[in-house]
C-alpha cells in the first residue's frame, strides 16, 4: 500500500463532518447534566464589595451559585507559566468579562435567568488597557506584586523583559539607518466552535471534557488543583472545531470541575461567541525597529524594541513574547543585533497563543522597515531580501539551528507566482515579504500502533486534530509503513486514560514530532514481523527486510499481512509497536531549546486601492512555503491558503475596539468582522518547495503557521507601492487607508524618523 | 417559565411533535429537543451561518427563527441531506476538494451550497462567493468550498 505519503488522501473523519454526524464537544449529551452560566460585570476593572446570590438561588432548577467565597481559600490560581489566574475573580475583576460567579442549573434557561439575578455590588476602578496607560508612571497595577516575590519588576506592569543579541550594534558602520514604529491590533481567534467544558465526578476521580488542544497539560493543571493523581483525572478531548492556539490552555475547566464536585453531578459550560472574545485574543504590540545598511543594501545591524500588551493574566503569553521576539530580525544575515521585548500586563482579556506565536507582530514591523529601507536605498524589495538571505546551512542566529532550507527557491517561486517585475496597471502596487518562525524547542510524543490479526490497525496518538488533518497524515504514514489500506486503520485520540502522553499540539509540531513517533512505532512492528518471518521460513533475521508493507525474504517478497496470520499462531493476538519522539531542552539556550525546524514562507501581493474610499483589493496573492515534504498536498494547500486568509483578517479588518475604561465595544460576529468568501484575493496562488530536508517523516517540516507570518507587511507594501502612503498601524481598514491617502504630502521621510529615534 | 408550545413540523421527511419553550429557537428545537446536533451553534445572531437549515425550501439561520414560527414547516437539516446513507455529489466534492478542515462550519456550508445549486444549477464563481458569504469558515477554506460547488455543479450533468 505504498504511495499514500505524498498523495492528496482525503481527510480522515471527513464523511462524519459533511453529514453532521461528528460529535464535537457541544454535541455531547450527558444524562443528569447541569448547565452553567457565568456572571460578569459590564466593566473591566472593579472592586467587588459583595455578591448577593439569594434571588438567583430561588430560581427553580438552580443547583448551585458559586462565588469566590464558595471556593477553597485562598482562591486557587492556575496558569501554564505563572499561577496567576484565579478560578473566579476574588476582590477585584481585572478585565471585561472576568467571571465573579457562576450558576449551575437544570436548564440553560434557568442558569441564564439566575445569572442575571446575581447582584454584585461593585465599584468601577481606573483600568489600563493600552501600552501607554500600563507603562505610565503611577499606572494602576494589574497584578498583586505578592504573586511575584523577589521580582524587581513586580511593582510595575512589566511582567518580564526578554533581551537577546549578538555582535556590537554600536560599532556597526552603516551608510543608512532606517527606523520606524509599528503597531499590531488586538485580534481574536474566532474558532467557529466556541470553547466548551464539561466536568463529571467519576468515583474517586474526575472526568473532564474540553475543546482543549493540550489534554495532557490540562490533566496536570486539574490534578494539581484538586490534589488528585494524574491517573484519576481523565481528560476527554473531542477533535476541536478550530483552535489556532486559542484552545491550548485551561480556561474554565477548573471552575467547572469544582462546580461538578460540589453538585455531585456533571456540569457543562459552553461559552457564547462573545465570551470567547473575552477568553482569548492575540497580544497587541508596538514594535520599534532600527536597521543599518550599507549602500548596496547589506544589513549591518538591527535593533528591535517590542512591547506586547498582555491581558490581566499571563496564560502562555510571556512565552509568546519571548519566542516571537527572539526571531524578530527575520531570516537574514544580521551581524549585530539587539532585541528587547517586554510583556506588559493590562486590564484586558488574557491574551494567549495564536497562530504565529508572537512572530506576526514582530515581522509586521521588521519587514515593513525593510521596505522603507528599500525605497530609501532605491533597491528592489525582492533584491534587498535576497541580498541578505542566508544560504542553506548558514548560521543566522548565533547558537541556533542554521538555515534549514534552500530559502532562495521559496522566494523566487513566490515572486514568479506574483508576476514580480512584470508591468502593472495604473493604481496597482506590489509587495513582497518573508516569514520565519521557530518550530518547537522541546517535545515529547508517544505513539502506539497495533497491527491486529486480520491485518487492520488501531493507532493511538495524543495529538489534537483541530483541522490541520493530523489523523489523515498519521493514517498515510501507517498505511505506507505497514501496507494497510487507510480504511482499515482506526485512529484513537483525545482520551488521556487510553492514549499515551503527548506534550502538546502547537508550534506546527504534529507531523514532525508525533509523526516521527508513529514511524518509530511502525518500525518496531516491522522488526517484530521480520523476526516472525525468519522463524517461519527458517532463515536468519538478518536475511529478512521489512519495509513499506512488504517482507523481503531471500527468495521472494510477500506482504506483511501474509506473514502475520501464521506468525501470530493459533491464539491470534496482535503485534504492538511503541514509538517515542523526543526533542530535549538545551541548557543555556535563550528559548531553552533550539528550533526543531523553521517555518519559512514568502508572500507576494498585488493590490489596488480605491482612492475615494480607501478600500484595498488584493488582486493577486502568492504564498509559498518550504515544507520539506508535503505528506498530503491537499492538506498543505488548505493550511497555507487558510493561514493566508486568516492573516488577511488582522491585515485588513480585524481589531478589538475598547472604550476608555477597557470595555470591549465590538463583541460578537456583527461588530467584529473576519474574512468571508467575498474577501478572497481575486487570484490566489499557493506553492511549496520540497527538498525533503526537514526533521520529520520523509523529510517533512511543520508548516501550519508560516503562511500567516508575512501577510500584513506584504499587503501594506503593495498599498504603499500603489499609493505612496506609508501606514505603520494595522489593520488597513478603509478609514485608515483613506486618512493616510489624504495625508500623503505631510508624511515624514523615514530617514528623518531615524534621526528622531536615535535621539 | 416552562409554558411550552406544541409544535408540529416535518424534519427530514419525518413528522415530529415537540413541546417547545416559546423563547427557544428552531436551533434549540433541532439540537436539544430532537437531538439533531449536525446543525451547529456559534454566533446566535445570524452572522456566521453555522446553523443554516432549509425551512420550507429556503435556507435560514435556525438561530434567528423562533421555534413556534416553525410550526407546520418542512425542515431539512444536514442529517437529511444524505438520507440514503451515501454522500451526495456535493458532500463528496467538499471532501475531494479539501473544503473540510476542522469541519465545524461544514454542515452550514453544505446546506447553503445545496440551496444555491437548487436555485442556480451552474453558478459562476462570483455567484458562489456571494451566495456563500453568510457562512464563515475560520480555517479559510473559501477557495476549496468554491471549487467544491463548481465540481458538484459539473457532476450533476454527468
Amino acid at each position: 500500500m505504498s504511495g499514500m505519503v505524498g498523495s492528496p488522501a482525503l481527510r480522515a473523519g471527513g464523511p462524519a463532518r459533511v453529514t453532521g454526524s461528528y460529535r464535537y464537544l457541544g454535541d455531547l449529551r450527558l444524562p443528569g447534566v447541569l448547565h452553567a452560566k457565568l456572571v460578569t460585570l459590564d466593566c473591566a476593572r472593579a472592586r467587588i464589595r459583595s455578591v448577593d446570590t439569594a434571588a438567583a438561588r430561588r430560581v427553580p432548577g438552580v443547583a448551585a451559585v458559586m462565588t469566590a467565597a464558595d471556593l477553597p481559600q485562598p482562591v486557587p490560581r492556575f496558569g501554564p507559566q505563572y499561577r496567576d489566574r484565579p478560578v473566579l475573580a476574588t476582590g477585584e475583576t481585572k478585565y471585561h468579562g472576568e467571571p465573579v460567579a457562576a450558576v449551575a442549573a437544570e436548564t440553560l434557561d434557568a442558569a441564564e435567568e439566575a445569572a442575571r439575578l446575581v447582584r454584585v455590588d461593585y465599584e468601577e476602578r481606573p483600568a489600563v488597557s493600552s501600552l501607554a496607560a500600563a507603562l505610565a508612571p503611577g499606572a494602576p497595577l494589574v497584578q498583586d506584586p505578592a504573586l511575584r516575590p523577589g521580582d524587581p519588576l513586580a511593582g510595575t506592569n512589566v511582567l518580564h523583559e526578554h533581551c537577546y543579541g549578538w555582535g556590537d550594534v554600536g560599532s556597526a558602520a552603516s551608510d543608512l539607518v532606517v527606523a520606524g514604529s509599528y503597531t499590531f491590533p488586538m485580534v481574536t481567534h474566532f474558532a467557529i466552535e466556541r470553547h466548551g467544558f464539561i466536568a463529571a465526578p467519576d468515583g474517586d476521580g474526575i472526568r473532564i471534557w474540553s475543546t482543549i488542544q493540550h489534554p495532557y497539560w490540562l490533566q496536570r493543571i486539574i490534578a494539581g488543583l484538586l490534589n488528585l493523581p494524574l491517573a484519576k483525572v481523565q481528560v476527554l478531548a473531542p477533535d476541536p472545531g478550530g483552535g489556532f492556539g486559542g484552545k491550548q490552555h485551561a480556561k474554565y475547566e477548573p471552575l467547572v470541575a469544582l462546580m461538578a464536585l460540589r453538585c455531585g453531578r456533571p456540569v457543562r459550560l459552553i461559552l457564547t461567541l462573545e465570551e470567547t472574545f473575552q477568553a482569548v485574543r492575540r497580544n497587541s504590540a508596538e514594535v520599534r525597529v532600527r536597521t543599518g545598511f550599507r549602500s548596496d543594501g547589506t544589513i549591518t545591524f538591527r535593533e528591535i524594541e517590542a512591547d506586547y500588551l498582555l491581558g490581566a493574566y499571563a496564560d502562555i503569553s510571556d512565552r509568546v513574547v519571548g519566542k516571537g521576539s527572539y526571531i524578530s530580525c527575520g531570516p537574514y544575515r544580521v551581524p549585530a543585533a539587539r532585541i528587547v521585548a517586554r510583556s506588559v500586563l493590562s486590564h484586558t482579556p488574557p491574551s494567549t497563543a495564536f497562530r504565529g506565536f508572537g512572530t506576526p507582530q514582530a515581522l509586521w514591523a521588521a519587514e515593513s522597515n525593510l521596505d522603507e529601507a528599500a525605497r530609501e536605498l532605491g533597491i528592489d524589495p525582492l533584491e534587498l531580501r535576497l541580498r541578505n538571505l542566508p544560504r542553506g546551512g548558514e548560521v543566522f542566529i548565533p547558537g541556533d539551528r542554521p538555515a534549514d532550507g534552500q530559502w532562495e527557491q521559496t522566494v523566487r517561486k513566490a515572486a514568479e507566482l506574483a508576476g514580480w517585475g512584470t508591468p502593472l496597471p495604473a493604481g496597482h502596487g506590489r509587495g513582497i515579504s518573508l516569514g520565519i518562525k521557530s518550530g518547537p524547542t522541546t517535545g515529547l510524543s508517544y505513539a502506539t500502533v497495533r497491527l491486529l490479526a486480520d491485518g487492520s490497525v488501531i493507532m493511538s496518538a495524543g495529538t489534537s486534530d483541530m483541522g490541520q488533518g493530523a489523523r489523515t497524515v498519521y493514517a498515510q504514514i501507517v498505511s505506507d509503513e505497514l501496507g494497510v489500506p487507510a480504511d482499515r486503520i482506526t485512529l484513537v485520540m483525545g482520551d488521556t486514560s487510553v492514549v499515551c502522553y503527548d506534550q502538546q499540539t502547537s508550534a506546527s509540531r504534529s507531523t514532525v514530532l508525533m509523526g516521527n513517533a508513529v514511524v518509530a512505532a511502525c518500525r518496531e512492528i516491522q522488526a517484530k514481523v521480520a523476526a516472525m518471518a525468519a522463524r517461519l521460513h527458517g532463515v536468519s533475521a538478518s536475511e529478512v527486510e521489512v519495509g513499506q508493507g512488504t517482507v523481503r525474504l531471500p527468495d521472494r517478497e510477500v506482504p506483511i499481512t501474509e506473514i502475520l496470520k501464521p506468525g501470530l499462531g493459533s491464539l491470534g493476538g496482535e503485534v504492538i509497536g511503541n514509538g517515542e519522539s523526543r526533542k530535549e531542552a538545551v541548557p543555556g539556550h535563550p528559548l531553552s531549546g533550539n528550533a526543531a525546524f523553521y517555518e519559512f514562507n514568502c508572500t507576494a501581493v498585488e493590490a489596488k486601492v480605491d482612492e475615494g474610499t480607501g478600500d484595498v483589493t488584493v488582486v493577486r496573492y502568492a504564498t509559498v512555503s518550504d515544507v520539506g515534504k508535503a505528506i498530503n498536498p491537499l492538506q498543505v494547500r488548505g493550511q497555507d491558503e487558510g493561514a493566508a486568509i486568516q492573516g488577511l483578517g488582522h491585515t485588513l479588518m480585524e481589531h478589538y475596539v475598547l472604550d476608555e475604561s477597557g470595555r470591549i465595544r465590538n463583541l460578537g460576529a456583527i461588530d467584529y468582522r473576519i474574512p468571508t468568501s467575498m474577501d478572497l484575493p481575486l487570484d490566489l496562488r499557493s506553492g511549496v518547495v520540497e527538498n525533503a530536508d526537514g526533521p520529520g517523516p520523509y523529510g517533512s517540516k511543520g508548516m501550519s503557521e508560516g503562511a500567516l507570518l508575512a501577510v500584513a507587511p506584504a499587503v501594506a507594501a503593495a498599498v504603499t507601492d500603489a499609493t505612496g502612503a506609508v501606514i505603520r498601524d494595522l489593520p488597513l481598514t478603509p478609514e485608515r487607508v483613506w486618512r493616510a491617502l489624504s495625508q500623503r504630502p505631510l508624511r515624514a521621510p523615514a530617514r528623518q524618523l531615524a534621526k528622531e529615534m536615535q535621539r | 417559565m416552562s409554558r411550552t408550545t406544541p409544535i408540529r413540523l416535518t424534519v427530514n421527511g419525518v413528522p415530529r411533535r415537540v413541546a417547545a419553550e416559546p423563547q427557544h429557537t428552531l436551533l434549540d428545537l433541532l439540537r436539544d429537543d430532537l437531538g439533531l446536533t449536525g446543525t451547529k451553534e456559534c454566533c446566535l445572531e445570524g452572522e456566521c451561518g453555522a446553523c443554516t437549515v432549509s425551512l420550507d425550501g429556503r435556507i435560514v439561520d435556525a438561530c434567528l427563527v423562533l421555534a413556534p414560527e416553525a410550526d407546520g414547516a418542512e425542515v431539512t437539516t444536514i442529517e437529511g441531506v444524505a438520507a440514503d446513507g451515501s454522500l451526495t455529489p456535493l458532500q463528496q466534492s467538499f471532501l475531494d476538494c479539501g473544503a473540510v478542515q476542522c469541519g465545524y462550519c461544514t454542515p452550514g456550508q453544505v446546506m447553503a451550497a445545496r440551496d444555491l445549486l437548487a436555485r442556480i444549477p451552474h453558478p459562476s464563481v462570483s455567484q458562489i462567493q456571494e451566495a456563500m458569504a453568510g457562512n464563515l469558515c475560520r480555517c479559510g477554506c473559501y477557495r476549496q468550498i468554491t471549487e467544491a460547488v463548481v465540481a458538484a455543479s459539473a457532476a450533476a450533468d454527468r
